[in-house]
């Protein structure tokens, strides 16, 4: 540590001997050690600042950014979330590579820093101008001129972006969307962004924005396919799962189809380190995927066969744990909280025998409020019929007895009979599907049934489910009929069935069934199974996953600590969700909003209906009314009978059908309705579902934020460039070939470039900011306020800004605050107060589930049933629009609140609420609409108004809450959040340290004392009903549309499989050797979807893009070497990539990892010397018509919560080598 | 006796998601700057696979590490004289082709391409020339879970030892995570490969160094490493390499690969090992016997008389404490879970492995074979050849691996036993006999395993700047030197009345 040193003579110290030790082999060496310094200073910081990222990823990871210099310089993960308790592993740290790439994207060359527009618009925009026009009327003359709109719109994709000024740009997205209100009317305008919990208010500036507007607002959760439908069909639950530290908790793990390590990165170790606690893991996957590393024994069952698995493990357990022996734990289990015991029809046709649907007490008595809707089962102690409370109709009913109290009336207890066996009055033979072959079967098995007569005097043969089940999964019970002689019998669904399906050893079958079931009995349930992408993104997803959850029910394992499903694919909990829909959607100042099933949307708006293939083929032996029908003419009568929501409606203005009501006479909102309805049903307008390609029905405006629609989620993503953007594409087929639907119009030529205006916003430079006319410059996540929040843990934590946002970008919340500002400017002169017809479908968790009784369907149009809005077609209502003050109310906090507000049906009160709402935002002290209310202008205020106004960052909204479902359950629930009433967070709060979200009836985990949270514990401990219709756990599905399809119980529906081209098409003109292969997009692990491929770290860690892994033995037979370039390709589109060779992945399958975004790398096809398509250009939707049944109880539309999924794994896929690489530069 | 104090590192393989977390963090912190592109003093490789750089366990190639000759250790690659004829050029060095060229991409197109005939693209292009490539040909972690399977796995130099024990087929597809940072050796031939003695081995905590002002940019560290974990910066001529943030460690803290690993299965700890014995521990003759030598140089921390000695040697008691809780000394030393990595290198590691443990190979379907406790599987039929983990983690004695694995294997059934039940039956069991452990012990692992609270993962004393005695000079003055000259300060200070 001397001051002032020689160089030189420094340099030469290392010539002076140092002292030897170590038998003079070791020099103590003399010598100075300054050069330490520099590392030293390296990791010198001025600033450290908590944020996350607000990515598409259920990680919700807490961060620490490092701030040098005034630089963002990197981020390590924060390691203090409060502690999960002195004997369990902690949440720290949660984070991955992607997650910690991050900081590359502040200053790299991919940045969006300023707004951009595309050339070819701005030009032809500058010359209105410049010819004097306002923008309102410089926007109609470039959109309505077809010359003109084409000029920029054919240029989509293409290059040619100008920089462009801030208020410029705002002015023609007001402009745009004004033209399109007046012209079309104000459902044209539509956004899309998922996830709101990974950056909450966020998601919210756009779609407060587009409530106020009368915008249609895309679903994402059902479109990403994560949406499981099983979930709402068995639980009337969107997805409630444990955080992933109650995975130490189970005693055995099956990991099922998600990759917890590499796609739940952060929280791996809880079921890593659960092993060393003496869990057993078992893995099923048909590729060694990286969860079989800490697997005891691997299934790998072939891609899509998981149900067959699961079935075949539910005839184990029935048979071992019920039939063989009965399991104390378990029958007492189904007969609490599942619908086993409760009672079915029989429905004898001359033909056959089947399972119908369940049965009321209005089938037998007039005597019950809502009888319709309480189901019925059979006494085994008294012998007789018995109402069990907690079924639909006891919710609505009005009464206070919406509970799983098994008691009577006089308060003696109901004793459940499950089954019929030792009482029946007769065996009926049941006829029940068998959809494993190809054309599918059915066979016929003896089932005890009991006569009843009803209240008509008619005898009626019933059942119970458990007696169905049973049946219908061939475990025998010395009842006559087709059912297999044991295990190895290979008819279904007996573990030797199940080998020819899956190709899983039967004896691994047998002894992992055991021991999932067996585990469960000595543990009371800490049974787990964690499901994700790789069973859940299917045709056919419900019906696996109801094949599996037989497993976790069966077991009594659902509503255990340390038990049941854990679904794992895009799952994400906005925990404080009450105040965060009023925000978001503007309930503060107008209901409802426009809520839209993506699926349905981009089915319509991307014409990809015109593009089917026949489906359901298996299933067309078992008959039926509707599983011929073309989804696309269901989707169609899902609508008109209130299931779906459906937007645009009508092609008609919905604006001016009010006025032209008023015209007619119409005055009062019931008497425009009327007069709507009576429109209607004289098919004097039309429903816009039934015209998708009729100009008037075209989505105008188009935002897309946080979101890479067009680089990612776009499934179809060649039908996306073609019909909707109107950009280059690669569609190897046309609608000549495929399969029409009838009721909805497809005549003529699909249009192409349906949108008016596409806008992104982004900060960095996606295949959607490519094909976009705007990009506006995003703040990053580092640069921001927001909140984010998980289903992965109980935590709510914050972005805060590390640096402020450089150059040009703007917050998501400013961004649409600047545009809703000129949007009011604008709307002053060009749009008055207007008021327009909104429809809505019948929802969950309102009135609405219970519009339509028995699950009967009824067409109003056919004359089965009169058109009534709100019970056989969509609610009806007019609102007012109130255009000039949009600003203004997007930026205060609206006096609805004091009404009261709440979520799933749960009510808080709001005169309080509001007041606290002043205080915490202040008070708007700006001019007109909104002064004196609670002030909403920046981020930070929107934060401390949604963690006000939720239970679970405010403690008193969740006693509240839990007092609200008191009334309606008369169960004591006061003691769930007791102790925590007087907490209530801020953004400074969660800034400090992450905060544990407070329990709260809008979700059904109990979090006290450090306990985990674990779904439906409050069912199971409180005993509060399910929101279904016998209020328990679902295995039988009775809606007939369900029956229809021969799903009404679980079973095994194999994969869809139509070859890459449909026989008459012409295909591809061959050129070399090629392999067709099933072709998988599971998650990837160097990027969040498309977010941090595009960061050097992450490109380089592996391959760079685009990449397809493939078995190497497949690859060897096309004459393919390791990194090699190939195309993929279809009828759908063209990929050009380079294949990734391995032996981990079986013959016949290919992945593409998920989202690689096609920015980087990719040359063009060989096809036809366009640039390759993204992953999702080989896809394309299919909507299963089961997921479009509405009106009935958990069978009810809910935003994000019910509908058809935009599944893409049932691809087939043509692999050859591309044999020159094309850049296709100019 | 010549006591010394080692920060050290355990990685438990069984709990590595593969994550490459670890590389990232560390990659931001340290090399993320022209010159160190294709650096990761943090890396993980995919096993078995040829890892990063390519092929670096072989040893005949790159000639790092030492070996015995005539019973003497030597530098595998020649002494001075050699060293001084291949100054100038040097074979046994891996070239670009062994690490990688690292690649960007022509981001800059996306945003400002012209309007063109056709959609934009970013084209790759090499971060060492600019040029465009048509794709890259490797990388650092090119072969991550098994890509290009059986053309790339069998470059693994075990592999190539051992082909009958593995076999490249999707039935029997077995793979694990190897993450790798400097060894931080107690006999590092790094050092002792620098013509300039620019690499040192620091006194207090054992980290070992390249000091930058004194690298002359020889480069033969970076083949004398049989780690291949010092590297060559093309942008300042010098070597760097993994300096286990001291930093961070000096501070209390961490290192960065630490602080970040998601699958937390890095442990920090201060070993105490006697100096004067490392050069014998080294030259052992069988290769096999290095593990146990290697051991034999630790110190128990608890024994007063080694207590004293520590002190005598300027160790303070806040470290010798810290000795006492040390994860490492617990699973490397007391508990013998965790191995060296390749000891035959001979330079005697300061980062040490848990073997993991794999699934069954499918083919056994006979229920008894399936497991222990009808539950946990038996190590005898888990698919990671043993073979393989040895050649990794014990110079090829099974033996050592199958200990590990038993014991591993003992606490998951105990554990299952004591929250399930089974546990009295336990207790007589062959496996925990065979497994030669005890219930206290089993639920010590257990705890630091499987709880793994952070405090506990890492106990790590502040560096000893005692030591340095202008401590009040500094404590104003800290990076500030060049504007608060000493001169002006009052005598008292150490430094100005000569104490030094």
């Amino acid at each position: 540590m001397v001051r002032k040193k020689n160089k030189l003579l420094e340099s030469l110290k290392h010539l002076k001997e140092g002292k030897r030790i170590n038998d003079g082999w070791t020099e103590e060496s003399p010598r100075t050690r300054d050069s330490e310094d520099i590392y030293r200073r390296r990791w010198q910081h001025d600033n450290v600042v908590r944020s996350t990222h607000g990515v598409n990823c259920t990680g919700s990871c807490s961060w620490n950014i490092y701030v040098k210099d005034g630089i963002i310089t990197s981020e390590i993960q924060a390691t203090d979330y409060p502690t999960t308790g002195d004997d369990f592993p902690e949440y720290e740290p949660r984070g991955c590579p992607r997650g910690a790439s991050f900081s590359w994207y502040t200053y790299s060359p991919i940045r969006v820093k300023y707004p951009y527009i595309r050339g070819d618009l701005y030009e032809l925009w500058k010359a209105e101008r410049e010819e004097g026009y306002d923008p309102v009327a410089a926007w109609e003359n470039i959109a309505s001129d077809p010359i003109k709109r084409d000029k920029f719109v054919k240029a989509r994709g293409k290059g040619g972006f100008v920089r462009a000024d801030w208020r410029e740009v705002c002015e023609i997205i007001a402009s745009a969307s004004i033209y399109t209100i007046k012209e079309y009317g104000p459902d044209r305008i539509v956004g899309f962004s998922p996830i709101p919990a990974m950056s909450m208010v966020s998601y919210a500036a756009g779609t407060r924005f587009l409530s106020l507007v009368g915008g249609t607002i895309l679903s994402f959760y059902d479109w990403y396919a994560d949406l499981p439908p099983a979930s709402p069909q068995v639980w009337g639950e969107q997805t409630d799962v444990p955080e992933s530290a109650d995975w130490y908790n189970t005693k055995y793990f099956i990991i099922w189809g998600t990759n917890l390590p590499q796609t739940r990165t952060p929280d791996a170790h809880f079921m890593v380190e659960a092993r060393y606690n003496g869990t057993k893991v078992v893995g099923v996957s048909p590729d060694y995927a990286e969860y079989e590393k800490f697997a005891d024994i691997w299934l790998p069952a072939r891609a899509g066969t998981d149900g067959a698995l699961a079935m075949a493990m539910t005839h184990v357990i029935l048979k071992e744990f019920y039939v063989k022996q009965e399991t104390p734990y378990f029958i007492d289990y189904v007969k609490r909280f599942t619908d086993l015991p409760f009672l079915v029809t029989l429905d004898e046709s001359e033909t056959d025998c089947r399972s119908d649907r369940f049965l009321r007490t209005s089938d037998i008595d007039d005597k019950h409020e809502l009888g319709e809707w309480k189901t019925v089962v059979w006494d085994a102690s008294t012998n007789q019929l018995e109402v069990p409370n907690g079924t639909q109709g006891f919710r609505w009913d009005g009464d206070s007895k919406w509970n799983l109290d098994l008691e009577k009336e006089d308060g003696t207890e109901i004793n459940p009979a499950l089954s019929f066996i030792n009482q029946s009055d007769e065996t009926a033979m049941v006829t029940f599907p068998n959809f494993a072959d190809t054309n599918g079967g059915t066979v016929e098995r003896g089932v005890p049934v009991k006569y009843i007569h009803d209240k008509q005097g008619n005898v009626l043969k019933v059942t119970t489910v458990y007696d169905l089940m049973m049946a219908h999964t061939g475990v025998g019970r010395d009842l006559p009929g087709d059912y297999p002689l044991d295990y190895d019998d290979p008819k279904p669904f007996t573990p030797a069935w199940q080998e020819g399906i899956t190709g899983v050893n039967k004896n691994h079958v047998i002894k992992i069934a055991k021991e999932f079931a067996d585990n469960a009995a000595r543990t009371n349930g800490k049974s787990m199974i964690a499901m994700g992408g790789g069973t859940n993104h299917w045709y056919h997803s419900d019906q696996i996953y109801r094949a599996i959850l037989n497993l976790v029910l069966l077991t009594g394992s659902q509503g255990v600590n340390g038990g049941g499903w854990a679904h794992y694919v895009g799952q994400e909990k906005v925990r404080p969700l009450e105040g965060w829909q009023q925000v978001a959607f503007a309930g503060d100042w107008i209901k409802p909003p426009r809520h839209q099933n993506g699926t349905s949307f981009f089915y319509f708006a991307t014409d990809q209906f015109r593009y089917e293939a026949y489906i359901n083929e298996e299933q067309s032996s078992w008959g039926g009314k509707y599983n011929t029908m073309h989804p696309a003419d269901l989707n169609a009568l899902s609508v008109r009978l209130g299931w779906l929501p459906s937007f645009p409606q009508f092609s008609q203005n919905s604006i001016d059908m009010v006025k032209e009501s008023r015209q007619r006479g119409a005055d009062s909102e019931q008497e425009i309705i009327d007069d709507v309805v009576e429109q209607i049903k004289d098919e004097k307008v039309d429903w816009a579902i039934e015209n998708p390609d009729d100009p008037r029905n075209f989505p105008r405006v188009f935002f897309n934020w946080r979101s890479n629609l067009l680089g990612d989620s776009g499934k179809g993503h060649e039908y996306f460039a073609k019909h909707l953007i109107g950009g280059e594409d690669q569609i190897l087929t046309d609608t000549e070939n495929s399969w029409q639907p009838e009721t909805v119009n497809a005549e003529g030529e699909a249009p192409t470039g349906k949108v008016d205006l596409l806008v992104s916003i982004d900060f960095r430079m996606t295949s959607s900011g490519l094909f976009s006319d705007i990009v506006l410059p995003a703040a990053t996540w580092y640069e921001k306020f927001d909140i984010s929040s998980t289903d992965m843990h109980p935590f709510v934590h914050p972005f805060n800004a590390a640096i402020s946002p450089p150059w040009q970008s703007k917050s998501d919340w400013n961004t649409f605050r600047e545009i809703a500002k000129v949007f009011s400017e604008l709307a002053e002169e060009h749009l008055p107060d207007s008021e327009e017809l909104m429809m809505t479908p019948l929802g969950h968790d309102s009135i609405g589930e219970i519009a339509q009784p028995l699950g009967k369907v009824k067409d109003w149009r056919k004359g089965e049933v009169e058109a009534i809005p709100g019970k056989t077609m969509p609610n009806f209502q007019i609102v007012n629009r109130d255009y000039a003050n949009v600003y203004k109310k997007m930026t205060t906090v609206g006096p609805e609140i004091k009404k009261g507000y709440g979520a799933k049906g749960v009510k808080i009160k709001g005169e309080k609420v509001y007041e606290e709402l002043g205080s915490r935002l202040g008070i708007s002290k700006r001019e007109g609409v909104g002064k004196g209310n609670p002030d909403l202008y920046s981020d930070k205020q929107a934060i401390e108004a949604i963690l006000l106004m939720s239970g679970a960052t405010n403690g008193k909204r969740a006693v509240e809450g839990w007092k609200s479902l008191e009334e309606k359950t008369g169960q004591d629930l006061s003691d769930i959040a007791q102790g925590r009433e007087e907490e209530s967070f801020t953004l400074d709060d969660l800034t400090a340290q992450p905060q544990h979200a407070i329990s709260t009836p809008v979700w059904s985990g109990l979090e006290k004392d450090n306990r985990r949270y674990s779904p439906f514990t409050v069912n199971t401990e409180y005993k509060l009903p399910w929101h279904t219709l016998t209020g328990r756990q679902s295995f039988y599905l009775d809606h007939e549309m369900m029956l229809d399809f021969g799903e009404g119980l679980p079973l095994y529906l194999p994969p869809l499989s139509h070859g890459p081209f449909l026989q008459d098409e012409k295909g591809v003109e061959r050129n070399g050797e090629s392999i067709t292969v099933r072709y998988l997009t599971p998650h990837q692990k160097w990027g969040i979807h498309t977010m941090f491929t595009d960061t050097t770290a992450m490109s380089n860690l592996f391959r760079g893009w685009q990449t397809v892994w493939m078995n190497e033995k497949d690859g060897a037979s096309i004459g393919l070497k390791d990194n090699d370039w190939i195309e993929v390709y279809n009828r759908n589109g063209v990929i050009s990539a380079r294949v990734v060779l391995t032996y981990r992945i079986p013959k016949g399958l290919a992945y593409m990892y998920h989202a690689q975004d096609r920015t980087l790398g990719v040359p063009g096809t060989a096809i036809n010397k366009k640039r390759g398509g993204t992953h999702n250009s080989v896809t394309r939707i299919t909507l299963k018509p089961t997921h479009m049944i509405g009106g009935y109880s958990q069978l009810s539309y809910g935003f994000n919560y019910y509908g058809p999924t935009g599944h893409q794994r049932d691809t087939i896929a043509v692999i050859r080598k591309l044999k020159e690489v094309d850049w296709l530069e100019n | 006796m010549r006591i010394k104090a080692q920060v050290a590192m355990v990685m438990h393989l069984d709990k590595c998601i593969g994550c490459h977390t670890c590389s990232v963090t560390c990659k931001n912190t340290w090399t993320n700057r022209p010159g160190t592109e294709y650096m990761w003093f943090n890396n993980v490789e995919t096993r078995p696979g040829p890892g990063y750089p390519k092929q670096w366990e072989d040893t005949n190639r790159f000639k790092g590490g030492w070996e015995l000759k005539n019973g003497k250790l030597k530098l595998k690659a020649g002494g001075p004289i050699t060293k001084l004829a291949n100054i100038f050029y040097n074979p046994d060095m891996a070239s670009m082709d062994d690490y990688y060229e690292p690649w960007t991409y022509d981001y800059d197109n996306l945003i400002h391409s012209p309007k063109s005939e056709n959609i934009p693209v970013a084209r790759p292009k090499s971060m060492i020339t600019g040029k465009y490539i048509d794709k890259p040909e490797w990388g650092s972690n090119w072969d991550d879970d098994l890509a290009g399977g059986s053309e790339i796995v069998p470059l693994d130099p075990n592999v190539q030892e051992l082909q009958e024990h593995i076999s490249m087929e999707y039935e029997k597809t077995f793979m694990m995570y190897l993450p790798r940072i400097c060894e931080h050796c107690l006999n590092p031939s790094c050092v002792a490969s620098c013509p300039s003695g620019a690499l040192y081995k620091r006194d207090e905590d054992g980290i070992v160094l390249v000091d930058q002002d004194a690298c002359r940019g020889w480069r033969f560290c970076t083949s004398g490493c049989p780690y291949h974990k010092v590297y060559y910066n093309w942008n300042t001529h010098k070597a760097e390499k993994c300096n286990f943030c001291y930093p961070r460690t000096e501070a209390g803290l961490p290192t960065i690969c630490s602080e970040t690993c998601v699958g937390r299965i890095r442990y920090i700890g201060v070993v105490l090992y006697d100096a004067d014995k490392v050069k014998d521990a080294a030259s052992v003759e069988d290769p096999q016997d290095l593990y146990e030598a290697q051991l034999g140089c630790f110190l128990d921390p608890f024994d007063p008389e080694i207590q004293k000695k520590a002190r005598e040697a300027g160790i303070n008691d806040a470290w010798i404490e810290s000795a006492q809780e040390s994860p490492v000394y617990k699973m490397a030393i007391k508990w013998k879970i965790a191995l060296p990595l390749h000891p035959e290198y001979r330079t005697m590691p300061m980062v040490w492995y848990v073997p993991p443990l794999s699934p069954i190979m499918n083919h056994i379907t006979n229920e008894e074979e399936l497991s222990t406790d009808g539950y946990i599987p038996a190590v005898d039929q888990m698919r990671i050849p043993m073979e393989y983990l040895a050649s990794l983690l014990s110079a090829g004695d099974t033996e050592v691996i199958r200990n590990v694995l038993l014991k591993l294997t003992a606490m998951r059934v105990y554990m299952r036993g004591k929250t399930v039940g089974g546990i009295d039956e336990f207790r007589q069991s062959e496996l925990v006999r065979e497994a030669n452990t005890s219930p206290q012990e089993i639920e010590d692992m257990a705890r630091l395993l499987g709880v793994a609270k952070y405090n506990e993962r890492f106990v790590i004393p502040t560096g000893r700047r005692e030591m340095d005695d202008d401590l009040d000079y500094q404590q104003g003055a800290c990076s500030l030197e060049n504007i608060a000259p000493r001169e002006g300060a009052a005598a008292t200070f150490a430094y100005e009345r000569g104490m030094r």
